[in-house]
Parts: structure tokens; C-alpha cells; sequence
């Protein structure tokens, strides 16, 4: 073996335990959804760039939130790259527990980020998370059923267009209900969807020195509208009812209008699940004419806990996961009304996405909807459809279930009110505000 | 003398019996029933039970997103193993209590049961710091001890239960005929509460593997049991109903077909000494 030979030997083995060196193993928290698994399929691409692999950790929504917050409050290491949504992220920004996502590559051009979306992910001015997909919330409705009570639906109407279109649409005797919403207790359920429509209605959950405010008018109209509305319009049994059994509702040509997450879009739009495919309109979550819609913003989000060992990997997981090229690989392997929605303001200007037919009006409720003033009124927190502190959570929770109760008749509306304002007050008490 | 039972008694008494075995069994037969539609017949309204286009489709997602024979491995090992330390230090304690009493056993028996009233996520966070600090987050290790753990009081007490029915003069005997400690335990009582043993066993196997609390919050990637798998197919936003089926029909599926062979040396082992 003559030296150049035995020197491009040499070269070659140091390269290739320089790559196993540096290669790592990742393991990734991750929600059960569409746009998730699409991801998990899509993992070799990464593999192959990189040279690292991932383990994935795929678990229900409610039950990875708890078990990644027990991992990352007690710093326990078991995940290098979570999966978290806007409430978390401001706030366990603030404790110190995530990994700053400044200093992402200017290949990865964090400025095509939609500006909600950044700013809901961060924490003084600083990203904390990188949103893998966006969603707000819209209405879907049923062109033909629309069309047969001889109204329209405007792009952006009032809450009062809206259920008067709901009462018209109703057929009780043919199981047709005007307007489907969401009614099962929780944060994330009832609490969401009444929480962005108090928003429309002038209410807010704290004024500016945190004191609760359901004893207030603005509050009483939201939930009087919504509890005569559903008893008039909704389906038997509402208050049961989360975003799966509304979808199932909808898809069963059953509901006339349903206002949910707009990732919802794709599954009333698709043929093989859906009887009213070709009969779906969207337009604007509605409005009483104050300024604000009655959209929430939602992302969820890749974050890396604080203290991981394989930092400069895990990133490099970030940033291939909710880049441009990503889009591209989605687009490329499952079509393009299958990539990851509301994260990028260049998926939106790309002539491919915008024959998708819900494409436009997604962007329009991501960007009508502001997370650092979502209310009429001004407040001292972050959020459109919570309030980004740790008790947010639980105290809403506890209001759903009056709420909830409320609509259901086991209580008046009164009642519900009440109970929800000395519930948070004293929760907000014993939290010290 | 045993009460004569009339033909019209008996069959009154089967048919209640299996209207009530058929009604607890319907929720898992609907489960499997639903693993075999697709996602839109799995939510159509009216349901469809029997007469619809069967396909396989949902296992063959389901195998080919997860790792099945992994999450297989790490139940066998967790229930097995948690179930076999858990007798290992249950026979001996259960032998002291039930032949060598103290004035305070029935206090001791009552305190260990008590362990089993308090809220596991109470004493989530220590637990899970304790693991972090030994090195056994997400292992099948720490499983096995904390599963061991969970269910040591009931393999306690149902052991206790049996010895207490074995007459102390057979022990007594073994002494006198000079077994030592070690032999009374394994050559006279073991072999004597063989039923009772295999129906603790079993129970506790069934126990640890069903156990989701635990499994759920101490393993990440490389430890998860066929809860975790389970919990990977739930969605609240998406009707995968039909995959979640496919999960939990391959999650249950060793567990029945083990009861299914195990039952009468279950039902044997619960019973036994019920009726006196």
C-alpha cells in the first residue's frame, strides 16, 4: 500500500467514526394525530441527512402533557425533543426548563415563521418552540343546507347571523341540527371554544389586577347565547359533546354549522370519511361587532428541554421538522393538502397550496386572532383562548363543568356564574395574585 | 342434605348468568367487532354489528406504525417478573403471619392494605425523582420493582387467606419429623397451597398487566408496555376509532387467551376456602 492510499484509509475511518461519534439516538414526545404520524413515517428522510435516529413516544393529548410535565419540571432527561402547545410554552419558558430557539440556521429562516404563531411560542421576545402546524378556529357549514333556507353566509358574520342561520337550518324531526359546538367540561373543551367567544362578546377572565370576572354582564350574554342557541339549534345531548363527536356529527350530514379547530377542514373535505365532502363552505369564526372573532390560536409546537444531553441534535431535529424543506417532503410523498398547516406565511403564498379549498380561510382566522391582546378589554395575560399561567388549567377545568352543567339544565345560567366566580377567586387567592 | 334444584330454577339461573356474562363481555366483543371496520363504519349511526365489508386493514396499520413485539416483551417482563418477586417475599411474610402471629399482625395486615387507599399520582413525583437518581427511569427494571410494590399488599393478604386454611399441626408435624425453616416452606406448605398460589399469581399477573398509572408515567421509549401502546392510538382530535380498536384487541388478546386457559385454576383459587 503505496502512503496516499494508506492516507486516504486513514481519512476514511476517521470520517466514519467521526459520523458514528456524533450520531445519536433521540426520543421524542409526540401527540396521536394526523400531521404527526405523517411525520413519524417520514422520519428516514431525517436519518439519512443527519445520521441520527429517533425513538418515538407517541401518547394521547391530555396524557403526554402530564407525563412530559413531570419529566421536564424534574428535569428527569427521558425525552430530548417534546411536543408542547401554546399554554405550556410561555410558561415553562419563564421557569428556565426550554432550550432558547435563537440561534436557528439562516437556512431555516425563522422570519417566514406567521407572526401569531411566533408570538404565541414565545417568552420575552424570545422563541422557545418551533410550531410544526398552526390552527385557529373557523366556521364549517353546509353550503346546500344554507342554500336551501334562501340566507347566505358572509365571510366574516355576527353572532347573530350565525344562529339565525342556525335556527333555519334545524330539522329535529330529520336529525338535522343548525349549529354543532363543543359542550364536554375541560380547559381544552368547552373552556376553549367559550373562552374565544367571550372574547367577542367583551368579556375577559381576569381585569388588570387578576380579579375574576364571570359576575360581569359581558359574561352572562356569552353564556345566555350559548345555552339558548344550543337548546334551539344544537344536537340532543351537547354537553357531552368534544371535537370528536361533533366531526362524527358533521361527517354523518348532521350538523349544519360546526365551529372548531381548523385542522378539522381536512377531515369534513375528505371524501372517504365524510358524506358531505362537496358540501362544505368556511367562513370566519363570528363576531358581535367589537372588534374580535370568536377564534382561538392553538400550535403545537417542538420544544427541547433545558439540561438535555444531545442539544445540537435535538435541534437539528427542530429545525428539519418545521422547515421549508419538510413542507416539501410532505407535499412530495402525501399530497399538499396534507402538510402541516399555519406555521409558515410561505406555505400560504405558494401557488400549489392555495387551490386547497380551506387554505385561505385558515390563514385568514390564524392571522385574525392576536394571543397578546385577545380581548376587547385590556388583560394581564397572554392567550385567546386561555391565560398562559400554571392555574389557568385547573380553575378552568372546574369552570367547564359549571358550564357545562349549565347547558345540560342541571343548573341555571346564573348559578354557573356564580360558582365560577368564587371558584377562581379562590383559587387565585390561595396562588397569591 | 343438598336442596333439590328444578330444571325451570337451573335454566332461569343459566340464563341470567349469561345475560349477565354476555353484558360485561360486550363492551371487549364490540371492541374487536370494531377493529375489523373502517373508520367510517366504526362511528356510522345507526351502529353496524355483524354485516359490514370485515377488513384487516386496521392491524396492518397498527403493525406497521409500531414496534407490537416490543411492547409485547416489556408486559410479559413487567407482569412476570413484578409477580414473581412479589411471591418471592410474599410467602415467607404471609407464612409468619398466618402460623407465627404476633399481637400486631392484624394491625400490619391492615396498615399494608392501607398503602392501597392512597392517590398513586400523591407520591408520583417522588418516586419518579427516586428513579431518575437510581438510574432506572424507563427501564424494565424499575417497573418490575414498582409493580412489585403496588400489588405486594393484595399477594400478601390473598396468600395469608390460604395458609390460614391449612391446619398448623401438618407444619408442626414437618418439625417434629425435623424439616428445617426452609423445608416446611417449600416441601410441605408451597406444595399444599399450590392453588392458592397460582390463582395470586395469576391474578397479580393480571393486575400488573393491566396497570396503566405507573407504566404510563416511568417509561419513555424503551420500557413502554402495551399500555403505552394503547395510549399511543387515543385521539381527541380524529376518529381513530378503528385503530385504537386494532391496538386494544392485539393489548388484551394475551391476557384473555392465558384467562381463558387459567380460569378454572382461577376461579378454583379465588373460592377456595369461601365456603366452609
Amino acid at each position: 500500500m503505496n502512503l496516499r492510499n494508506a492516507l486516504c484509509a486513514a481519512t476514511a475511518l476517521v470520517s466514519v467514526s467521526a459520523t458514528a461519534a456524533f450520531a445519536e439516538e433521540l426520543t421524542i414526545a409526540t401527540v396521536n394525530n394526523g400531521d404527526m404520524i405523517r411525520m413519524q413515517g417520514l422520519t428516514a428522510d431525517f436519518t439519512e441527512k443527519t445520521g441520527h435516529t429517533v425513538e418515538w413516544v407517541t401518547l394521547e393529548e391530555n396524557v403526554l402533557r402530564q407525563r412530559v410535565t413531570t419529566d421536564i419540571s424534574t428535569k428527569g432527561g427521558a425525552f430530548d425533543v417534546m411536543t408542547i402547545g401554546m399554554y405550556e410554552t410561555p410558561i415553562w419558558a419563564k421557569n428556565g426548563w426550554l432550550v432558547a430557539m435563537d440561534d436557528l440556521s439562516e437556512e431555516y429562516d425563522a422570519d417566514d415563521i406567521l407572526p401569531a404563531m411566533r408570538g404565541g411560542l414565545s417568552y420575552d421576545g424570545t422563541m422557545y418552540a418551533a410550531p410544526f402546524y398552526g390552527e385557529s378556529s373557523m366556521i364549517m357549514y353546509r353550503t346546500d343546507l344554507v342554500e336551501a333556507t334562501g340566507m347566505e353566509m358572509p365571510e366574516a358574520p355576527t353572532w347573530e347571523e350565525v344562529a339565525a342561520l342556525a335556527r333555519a337550518m334545524t330539522d329535529k324531526d330529520n336529525e338535522i341540527y343548525g349549529i354543532c359546538l363543543r359542550g364536554k367540561a375541560g380547559w381544552g373543551e368547552n373552556m376553549a371554544f367559550l373562552t374565544a367567544t367571550s372574547n367577542a362578546f367583551g368579556a375577559r377572565w381576569f381585569d388588570e389586577d387578576w380579579n375574576a370576572q364571570f359576575d360581569q354582564p359581558a359574561w352572562k350574554e356569552t353564556l345566555t347565547f350559548y345555552v339558548n342557541l344550543m337548546n334551539d339549534a344544537g344536537p340532543p345531548g351537547a354537553s357531552t359533546n368534544g371535537f370528536n363527536e361533533n366531526l362524527s356529527l358533521f361527517q354523518q350530514g348532521k350538523c349544519g354549522m360546526w365551529i372548531d379547530a381548523t385542522v378539522a377542514a381536512s377531515f369534513v373535505t375528505n371524501p372517504d370519511d365524510s358524506t358531505v365532502a362537496d358540501k362544505v363552505g368556511f367562513a370566519l369564526a363570528p363576531n358581535t361587532g367589537l372588534g374580535k372573532n370568536s377564534n382561538w390560536l392553538w400550535a403545537w409546537a417542538l420544544g427541547i428541554p433545558a439540561g438535555t444531553q444531545k442539544e445540537a441534535a435535538a435541534k437539528e431535529f427542530v429545525e428539519w421538522a418545521t422547515s421549508k424543506d419538510y413542507i416539501e417532503l410532505v407535499a412530495a410523498n402525501e399530497g399538499w393538502a396534507n402538510v402541516p398547516p399555519g406555521a409558515r406565511t410561505s406555505l400560504y403564498e405558494n401557488e400549489n397550496y392555495k387551490d386547497i379549498p380551506f387554505a385561505s380561510m385558515t390563514l385568514k382566522s390564524i392571522l385574525s386572532a392576536d394571543p397578546q391582546n385577545p380581548t376587547v378589554d385590556p388583560v394581564p395575560y397572554v392567550g385567546v383562548q386561555f391565560a398562559a399561567i400554571p392555574e389557568f388549567a385547573g380553575i378552568a377545568t372546574e369552570v367547564g363543568q359549571e358550564f357545562s352543567a349549565a347547558l345540560a339544565g342541571q343548573q341555571s345560567i346564573d348559578e354557573a356564574l356564580e360558582k365560577a366566580q368564587a371558584l377562581t377567586t379562590d383559587a387565585m387567592e390561595a396562588a397569591g395574585y | 342434605m343438598a336442596r333439590a334444584v328444578t330444571n325451570n330454577r337451573k335454566a332461569l339461573n343459566t340464563a341470567i348468568a349469561w345475560t349477565i356474562g354476555l353484558l360485561i363481555f360486550f363492551p371487549i366483543l364490540w371492541t374487536i367487532l370494531t377493529s375489523f371496520k373502517t373508520e367510517a363504519q366504526a362511528i356510522s349511526d345507526p351502529p353496524v354489528f355483524l354485516f359490514f365489508d370485515w377488513t384487516l386493514e386496521n392491524y396492518s396499520v397498527v403493525q406497521e406504525r409500531s414496534n407490537y413485539m416490543r411492547f409485547l416483551w416489556n408486559s410479559v417482563v413487567i407482569a412476570g417478573g413484578s409477580t414473581i418477586l412479589g411471591l418471592i417475599i410474599a410467602v415467607p411474610a404471609a407464612w409468619s403471619m398466618a402460623f407465627v402471629p404476633s399481637k400486631r399482625t392484624k394491625d400490619i395486615l391492615l396498615w399494608m392494605l392501607s398503602t392501597k387507599m392512597l392517590p398513586a399520582v400523591g407520591v408520583l413525583y417522588p418516586i419518579y425523582l427516586i428513579f431518575i437518581k437510581m438510574g432506572i427511569l424507563d427501564t424494565r427494571t424499575g417497573l418490575v420493582i414498582v409493580m412489585m410494590l403496588i400489588n405486594l399488599p393484595i399477594i400478601v393478604w390473598m396468600l395469608y387467606t390460604y395458609f390460614r386454611e391449612i391446619p398448623g399441626e401438618i407444619l408442626e408435624a414437618s418439625r417434629m419429623d425435623g424439616a428445617s425453616l426452609k423445608e416446611e416452606i417449600i416441601y410441605i406448605l408451597t406444595p399444599m397451597a399450590v392453588p392458592g398460589i397460582a390463582s395470586t399469581m395469576l391474578l397479580n399477573f393480571i393486575l400488573a398487566w393491566n396497570e396503566a398509572f405507573w407504566t404510563l408515567n416511568l417509561t419513555a421509549a424503551k420500557a413502554a408496555p402495551l399500555t403505552a401502546f394503547i395510549a399511543s392510538y387515543s385521539s381527541p382530535e380524529g376518529l381513530f376509532y378503528a385503530k385504537l380498536s386494532a391496538a386494544s384487541t392485539m393489548a388484551i388478546a394475551p391476557i384473555l387467551i392465558l384467562g381463558w386457559f387459567s380460569q378454572k385454576q382461577l376461579v378454583r383459587g379465588l373460592t377456595f376456602g369461601a365456603v366452609k
